[in-house]
């Protein structure tokens, strides 16, 4: 586990949450170092029409370029992407995202299992996915497609989570590299190069 | 588990038996309907997939159905209805007729969505709605007019987000939990088959609607299907694309100016 966070050489973040991770994000993102050597997409379980407010909000937090991602743009290091609402975000293999109207998962859409699977093909061992608060069973199968790719599974201490179901629900399917407050997920992700 | 490769050789055959050409889709959600539909199907394997996909025609239209994303709602996005009503329909109601085309109509919940305003607006006598897909299932759905009677409940409150004030409830007939739409809706409605990918231009519109079909696709295919849109529109014709889609960095963009904050955009040369 320690070597693990030693050696791992993050290519693509990925966060996910749903209920009680806003305040979590709105913590963590002012913690996180301005250079941010890798790209960092949250995907977030919200209200399908499409508030862009949020990423704006979350923006004022970071001094991280952070915007809502666009159809096929490419991923850039140093760069906070946030999924947009009622579409899934998927991984190309050249390195863009793409987005898709197709069916709810889990009752959501984004659904965190279809871009942590979709990454895990794309980027395998470089890519760390973290779960945090949430009431449902969204990001679990995602964080296992992670591991088994080779790359790295966090979650949020479910102690310290508004709604503990989500993080909770990941640590009891599968075993999870970390399991951090936000203080520690900040030296995490800072320690990541 | 499915490799790149396994999904090369699904689509050559598909393209050499068929001539159904999706290598230009985006591939992560490509793979993802194709691993999807082999779980759903319990296929033991790719292999056997593949091998049905070949040999089965009947299955064909099954496959192409499910790989393809049939989701789609009436009044979706009810701020881009609204700009509609407000500022694309006062202006298509001083032509003596409009045609509009929705193109990759899906089962045509947008379709009957557009009819609808074209009503309001008093212009639906001298209009034509052309809905074209590349599934002939989904366009019987069309022709049909028939909804989930459990879906109504959101499209009314959409439709009514969307600036419409009359009782949506009186555009259907409830029967045995579907809704079904009034012919004098379904008649304005034209369908065909249409393949974005391959086939060409067939008419002039006033009025394009393509949303959320180009983000299944790779930027070069986006690229041709906007070709295709500007060889179909009329000069100061309107079209409309998904929430998440541009005509910014396209061939196209010179010729067109956006008109609001929605994907609406104008062709002006």
């Amino acid at each position: 586990m320690e070597e693990n966070l030693l050696t791992a050489t993050c290519e693509l973040m990925l966060i996910g949450g749903s209920a009680g991770s806003l305040e979590v994000l709105f913590k963590l993102l002012p913690l996180l170092r301005t250079d941010l050597p890798f790209p960092l997409a949250l995907i977030l379980h919200r209200r399908s029409s499409g508030d862009s407010s949020l990423s704006d909000l979350l923006g004022s937090k970071t001094l991280n370029p952070t915007h809502e991602v666009e159809d096929k743009e490419p991923i850039v290091p140093g760069t906070i992407y946030l999924a947009p609402a009622d579409y899934h975000l998927l991984i190309e293999h050249d390195r863009t995202f793409s987005l898709d109207y197709s069916e709810k998962v889990h009752f959501s859409r984004p659904s965190i299992d279809v871009t942590f699977e979709s990454a895990a093909e794309v980027y395998g061992r470089g890519l760390v996915g973290i779960l945090l608060s949430g009431a449902n069973e969204d990001g679990t199968e995602g964080l296992a497609a992670i591991k088994n790719a080779g790359g790295t599974a966090v979650v949020q201490d479910p102690d310290t989570a508004q709604m503990p179901f989500m993080p909770h629900y990941a640590m009891t399917h599968l075993r999870t590299d970390h399991v951090l407050n936000t203080i520690q997920m900040a030296a995490f992700i800072n320690s990541l190069g | 588990m499915i490799e790149e490769d396994d999904i090369d050789l699904l689509l050559n055959d598909l393209f050499d038996l068929y001539g159904y050409d999706f290598t230009r889709y985006s591939r992560a959600s490509l793979k993802r309907r194709v691993v999807r539909l082999c779980s759903l199907d319990k296929f033991p394997s790719f292999a056997e997939l593949r091998y049905r996909v070949r040999n089965d025609p009947a299955y064909l239209k099954r496959f192409v159905e499910e790989i393809t994303v049939n989701v789609t709602e009436m009044f979706r996005d009810p701020a881009f209805y609204k700009s509609l009503r407000e500022d694309v329909l006062p202006v298509l109601g001083t032509k003596p007729f409009i045609r509009v085309w929705h193109a990759g109509c899906s089962t045509g919940e947008e379709v009957y969505s557009m009819a609808i305003l074209l009503k309001e607006a008093n212009l639906l006598r001298r209009s034509l709605l052309y809905a074209t897909d590349l599934n002939p299932s989904v366009l019987e759905k069309v022709r049909k007019g028939i909804f989930p009677l459990n879906s109504m409940k959101q499209y009314s409150e959409s439709y009514i987000a969307s600036g419409g004030t009359h009782d949506f409830s009186g555009y259907y007939t409830a029967q045995y939990g579907q809704a079904k739409f009034d012919t004098e809706l379904s008649e304005k409605i034209i369908i065909s088959t249409h393949n974005l990918v391959s086939d060409s231009s067939f008419n002039e519109f006033d009025l394009i609607l393509c949303r959320n079909v180009l983000i299944y696709f790779d930027k070069d295919l986006q690229d041709r299907v906007l070709q295709l849109f500007d060889a179909s529109l009329g000069t100061l014709g309107y079209l409309a694309l998904g929430t998440k889609e541009t005509l910014k960095f396209s061939v196209v963009q010179n010729k067109y100016k956006q008109l609001n904050r929605e994907k609406i955009w104008k062709k002006i040369s």
